[in-house]
């Protein structure tokens, strides 16, 4: 999926400019957290982020688990210092009204599958 | 090529305060034509002729040449120039014999050698001329600029960009290669302060961005920039007056260091138990002290040592080795056993 489909499906803004980000980079799936470390420790690469959490950290996570996008749910807006940030990084911020369950329902049926790993044990 | 203003069309810019957002999109096209001069691309081999050479002698010139349009000058001062257009005229009243200055334009448009191409730009718009001849300071012909000019000067630039880029990658991509030791190695140090979220994580960036500068393969750079990130929060969140990171790269293992002078782990096997946290609720607000972040540690790399005593500190070790496809530097990937 890519992410003008993305801002379809989410019914969402961008919040970083359309220059500092790839347009044509594919998104292979999604993970829902608000846990950083849980990103970090269970995240495929490629996928879409969705958090309640707006902080800078966010991004950072996202740049090292190398996340294709965030998405903040329930229509939360995050800090200039996170979006500054994003667009450094280029990693696009999209800010959705849905709740974290509705719109991980959304894009699962729509073809983006969990890319979340399994915990081991 | 877009938006070189080679029509009539008014620039992009034009008239508009350039805020940040509009200054995202100014492509690298439009800012070298702010960068270069006019007297960096114009062609300074003049072809001129005397305005009292005879209109036969512009015909001849012309064919010879391959030009459209000849400079007139008297003693090396612009006096007028004949086009083709002139010469047809002259053709029409077949009066070939006539002296160029009866026929040549004399109502000249110039450019400055020291404006930018911008300048040269308008004036192409403006005026709808193809070639127009350059002045330098004190009035003296020194070239003439065509529209060819500035598209081959922007290419010209543009191709050095991309070579130096191209340089650059490939001294970093080769840097172990191309010193020779016993045994070379790479060290990057940083310093981590105490709560300093709004900079959290900017170790972890550089690093993993020197990883891929020299040419590890995304996997292996997302496995280590995920370990140190985690190294980092811990030294933010966890220590008395934060910590330092070292990171010794060579070309077949990756070593990280991470350490703080307090207050020290009371127990160490605990510590690295998933789910084992003693954060704060306000770090756990940020989205982490989730107790995940050295068992994920000990999950990105491939050997791992934590040492802590109370009151003095805490050190940690992290190691990753590079298997051959996965070693840093372009030669080893390519390198066959």
């Amino acid at each position: 999926m890519k992410i003008s489909e993305l801002i379809d499906q989410t019914q969402g803004k961008l919040l970083t400019r359309e220059s500092c980000m790839d347009p044509d980079r594919m998104i292979k799936g999604g993970c829902s957290a608000d846990l950083m470390s849980d990103v970090l420790a269970y995240i495929q690469p490629n996928a879409v982020l969705l958090t309640g959490l707006v902080n800078p950290q966010v991004v950072r996570t996202a740049q090292m688990a190398d996340v294709a996008a965030i998405v903040f749910v329930r229509g939360k807006i995050p800090p200039a210092e996170t979006i500054q940030l994003a667009e450094e990084v280029q990693i696009p911020l999209i800010s959705s009204p849905f709740g974290m369950y509705e719109l991980s329902g959304r894009l699962h049926q729509n073809g983006l599958p969990s890319l979340e790993n399994a915990i081991e044990d | 090529m877009r938006d070189l203003n080679f029509n009539d069309q008014p620039p992009r810019f034009k008239g508009k305060v350039i805020t940040d957002q509009l200054a995202g999109s100014i492509t690298r096209v439009e800012e070298l034509a702010y960068i270069i001069r006019i007297d960096e691309v114009m062609t300074q081999k003049l072809i001129t002729i005397s305005p009292n050479a005879s209109m036969s002698d512009v015909a001849d010139l012309m064919r010879e040449k391959h030009i459209s349009g000849v400079l007139v000058t008297k003693d090396e001062d612009l006096v007028g120039l004949v086009s083709t257009e002139d010469l047809i005229k002259c053709l029409i009243n077949g009066e070939l014999s006539a002296p160029v200055d009866k026929y040549m334009s004399t109502a000249l448009v110039t450019l400055n050698s020291f404006d930018f191409l911008t300048e040269a730009l308008k004036t192409f718009a403006r005026t709808g001329l193809g070639r127009l001849p350059v002045l330098d300071e004190n009035k003296k012909l020194v070239g003439i600029l065509t529209k060819g000019d500035v598209t081959y000067g922007i290419l010209r630039a543009l191709e050095h960009d991309y070579h130096e880029e191209e340089v650059r990658r490939y001294r970093a991509s080769h840097l172990f290669e191309d010193i020779e030791s016993d045994r070379t190695s790479l060290i990057l140090r940083y310093v981590i302060k105490h709560y300093d979220f709004m900079h959290g994580g900017s170790a972890s960036s550089n690093i993993k961005k020197a990883l891929l500068r020299l040419g590890a393969n995304p996997q292996l750079a997302r496995r280590v920039g995920i370990a140190v990130y985690e190294a980092e929060m811990n030294l933010i969140i966890h220590t008395d007056h934060g910590g330092s990171i070292h990171v010794e790269i060579e070309p077949h293992q990756i070593a990280i260091y991470a350490w703080d002078d307090g207050p020290g782990i009371a127990n160490t096997e605990e510590a690295m138990k998933p789910g084992y946290s003693t954060a704060s609720e306000e770090i756990r607000e940020l989205g982490f002290g989730a107790g995940m972040g050295l068992f994920n540690i000990s999950r990105c790399v491939d050997e791992m040592k934590l040492e802590s005593e109370l009151g003095k500190g805490t050190q940690l070790t992290m190691k990753v080795f590079l298997k051959k496809d996965e070693m840093v530097g372009e030669g080893y990937q390519t390198e066959k056993e």
